[in-house]
């Protein structure tokens, strides 16, 4: 900024005076380094965007040829041209179920507890601060941690319930803090008119914020439940297997999902299996891409201003 | 955290139907219904379970407290977990050799348990995604803030946040299938697993959370800043790299620590296209292991439980723990330290 050191005489437009002194405005030289820096934040923005948009069709170039009803409704096979995920797909769904089952009422309490409860004490930030922590810690860690609690522990086994607890508490920071945003959302009015009424804290939470607050956190929910969805290696920490020639039935089946059902098929030196990899890549993006459509959908449907 | 929004007046107004200590004055005369003490006329029947209701309000705030507190049993779990095993590691291999021993080799022998080829593989990837990522996010992040016009940002904004929703065996797909084929066109004696084509990848993965964080950052600098330096002759340019970026810095760096500590925890991406050579090397187009790659090459084996092999698992788990926790306090700290509170 040299306009900064520029004296009153020489920017007051007398140009005799302005001569000898320091300044130099350089528009035409600052506008166009402008112009340049503009540009260049323009194209990084655009660079993510390409990117995504190459990694897409290379999956879908690649994947597309393999997706058939066969596919989806076939099993694990050592030739590739047989080879299905009907298995993982089940198992996927499963696990967002059971995930869903354990993570949404837990969050949702603990977002409850910190929003409306919660007395301003150290505990209290201790609290929020560890939850914070938590949303930074690597799935891998959640993975060893499902391990030794859920697998060895509580003796669970390698099975859909031990899979489903592990991912429950790896999304459980991310549904906590986008339930703490959708209840802070809410304005103290309404709380207040429900006390005024006589209502209890509770019957306030639970008649009057909640329901307001849902579409919120239905929203924070459902993006946080689409990451464990694509989440493959808690599972494999978990032992989660590769290899499923059949369909779970129960809680405690052994499992495999679709993340590591792509992992496997990538592991492979073979093209042909290259080729599932991708094409069980399309459908899990597909199903991601309906999850966050439902999400949108949501918070554009019911997204209220106050 | 709620209540105290509320003006203070209504607060002390609102007061006595919260708090359990007005609900306990009124009890006695609702606890006997047309006893002794009945003021007020006709108290209907829902205001006979005053009681029961007094209950339930407790119980329910006690295990809300539990959901609270079940974050604070996850953390401890993982603590506990990582340092028992650990500490059986450390029984039999002296934590110094663990931490300064330059070979990594538990699972055939000579056994050496040395974690630094590990840790170099972690930070060669990590560093390449932070040359990926930075510049990136951090342009994207000021075009998004200074540049962009309402409309357009709503657009471009949730369509950069999609690349963080790519999970992750995607990318890896994506890094081991193009990225690397194309990397070998450039530099021929590429490796087919490598660090350059996973640290791309892990970068193009991490810039949403970059741009997405520096922009919020950005956005909080008040526009009677911007409008000072515009007053003082300075051009958009100017505005934004010197009054703008400065201003929203403790927020751009804790953004950078987060998106690291990220690209250090990350697994798939690595696992399928970096490699699981652990070798100390700066060179990224040979194969390495990064520690979580490591981790989950143990886990996909065949080791059974309660071995030396097992316990490395819980040694390096508590290794990467240690790291991305410290970043992410620091993010955390420079977040609520350094941060510039306008109003």
């Amino acid at each position: 900024m040299r306009g900064l050191e520029a004296t009153p005489e020489s920017a007051g437009g007398q140009p005799e005076a302005g001569r000898g002194s320091q300044f130099r405005p350089r528009l035409r030289v600052r506008r166009a380094i402008g112009a340049v820096f503009a540009a260049l934040c323009f194209a990084a923005t655009l660079f993510g965007l390409v990117v995504l948009v190459v990694l897409l069709v290379d999956v879908w170039r690649d994947g597309a040829g393999a997706l058939s009803w066969d596919f989806l409704n076939g099993f694990p096979s050592r030739r590739a041209s047989r080879a299905g995920i009907k298995p993982a797909l089940v198992g996927s769904a499963w696990m967002l179920l059971l995930t869903t089952l354990f993570a949404f009422p837990l969050g949702v309490g603990a977002a409850l507890w910190l929003e409306e409860y919660a007395p301003r004490t150290r505990l209290t930030r201790l609290i929020q601060l560890n939850i914070a922590n938590l949303a930074g810690v690597p799935a891998v860690v959640y993975g060893i941690l499902g391990l030794a609690v859920f697998v060895r522990t509580f003796a669970l086994g390698r099975s859909i319930v031990a899979g489903a607890l592990t991912l429950a508490l790896l999304v459980l920071p991310v549904i906590v803090i986008s339930a703490q945003e959708a209840i802070r959302a809410v304005p103290n009015s309404i709380r207040l008119g429900a006390y005024a009424l006589g209502a209890t804290r509770w019957q306030t939470i639970w008649h009057h914020v909640l329901p307001l607050a849902l579409p919120g956190i239905l929203t924070g929910t459902i993006l946080a439940l689409s990451r464990a969805i694509g989440e493959a290696a808690p599972l494999i920490m978990i032992g989660a297997l590769a290899f499923v020639p059949f369909v779970p039935e129960g809680p405690l089946d052994s499992f495999t999902v679709i993340p590591i059902q792509i992992f496997n098929w990538i592991s492979r030196p073979q093209a042909s299996f290259h080729q599932l990899a991708a094409a069980a890549s399309l459908v899990l993006l597909v199903l991601l891409l309906g999850l966050n459509a439902v999400a949108i959908l949501l918070r554009n449907r019911y997204s209220k201003r106050y | 955290m709620g209540q105290s929004l509320m003006p203070a007046e209504e607060a002390a107004a609102s007061a006595p139907a919260r708090e359990s200590a007005g609900v306990l004055a009124e009890a006695p005369a609702m606890a006997v219904p047309g006893g002794a003490a009945p003021t007020r006329e006709s108290p209907g029947p829902l205001f006979r379970s005053t009681s029961r209701r007094r209950l339930q309000e407790r119980l329910i705030g006690g295990l809300l407290f539990l959901c609270g507190a079940a974050s604070i049993f996850t953390t401890l779990g993982i603590v506990a977990v990582l340092l028992t095993e650990a500490v059986g590691f450390f029984t039999e291999v002296s934590p110094i050799e663990f931490l300064t021993g330059t070979e990594w080799t538990p699972l055939f022998v000579p056994r050496h348990f040395g974690i630094l080829p590990l840790l170099c593989g972690s930070l060669l990837v990590a560093g390449g995604a932070a040359l990926v990522a930075l510049p990136v996010g951090l342009a994207s992040a000021i075009y998004l803030s200074e540049y962009a016009p309402d409309r357009v940002r709503r657009v471009l904004k949730p369509a950069l946040e999609v690349l963080a929703g790519i999970p992750t065996v995607v990318y890896g797909y994506f890094a081991l299938t193009f990225i690397t084929p194309l990397l070998k066109q450039i530099w021929p004696q590429t490796d087919v697993f490598n660090a350059a084509s996973a640290s791309i990848v892990v970068g193009i993965m991490i810039i949403p959370m970059v741009s997405s964080l520096s922009e919020d950052a950005m956005s909080a600098v008040p526009r009677s800043l911007r409008e000072g330096a515009y007053a003082l002759g300075a051009t958009r340019f100017e505005v934004a790299t010197r009054t703008v970026v400065p201003a929203a810095l403790s927020g751009i760096l804790a953004s950078f620590i987060l998106a690291l500590s990220r690209a250090i925890g990350e697994t798939m991406i690595v696992t399928i296209a970096a490699g699981a050579t652990p070798k100390l090397t700066l060179n990224p187009l040979e194969s390495v292991q990064t520690m979580t790659a490591y981790i989950a090459q143990v886990s996909l084996g065949e080791t059974p439980f309660g071995t030396l092999e097992y316990k490395t698992i819980f040694a390096v788990g508590l290794a990467l723990f240690a790291i991305t926790l410290l970043m992410n306090l620091v993010s955390l700290a420079i977040l609520r330290r350094f941060r510039e509170v306008y109003e």
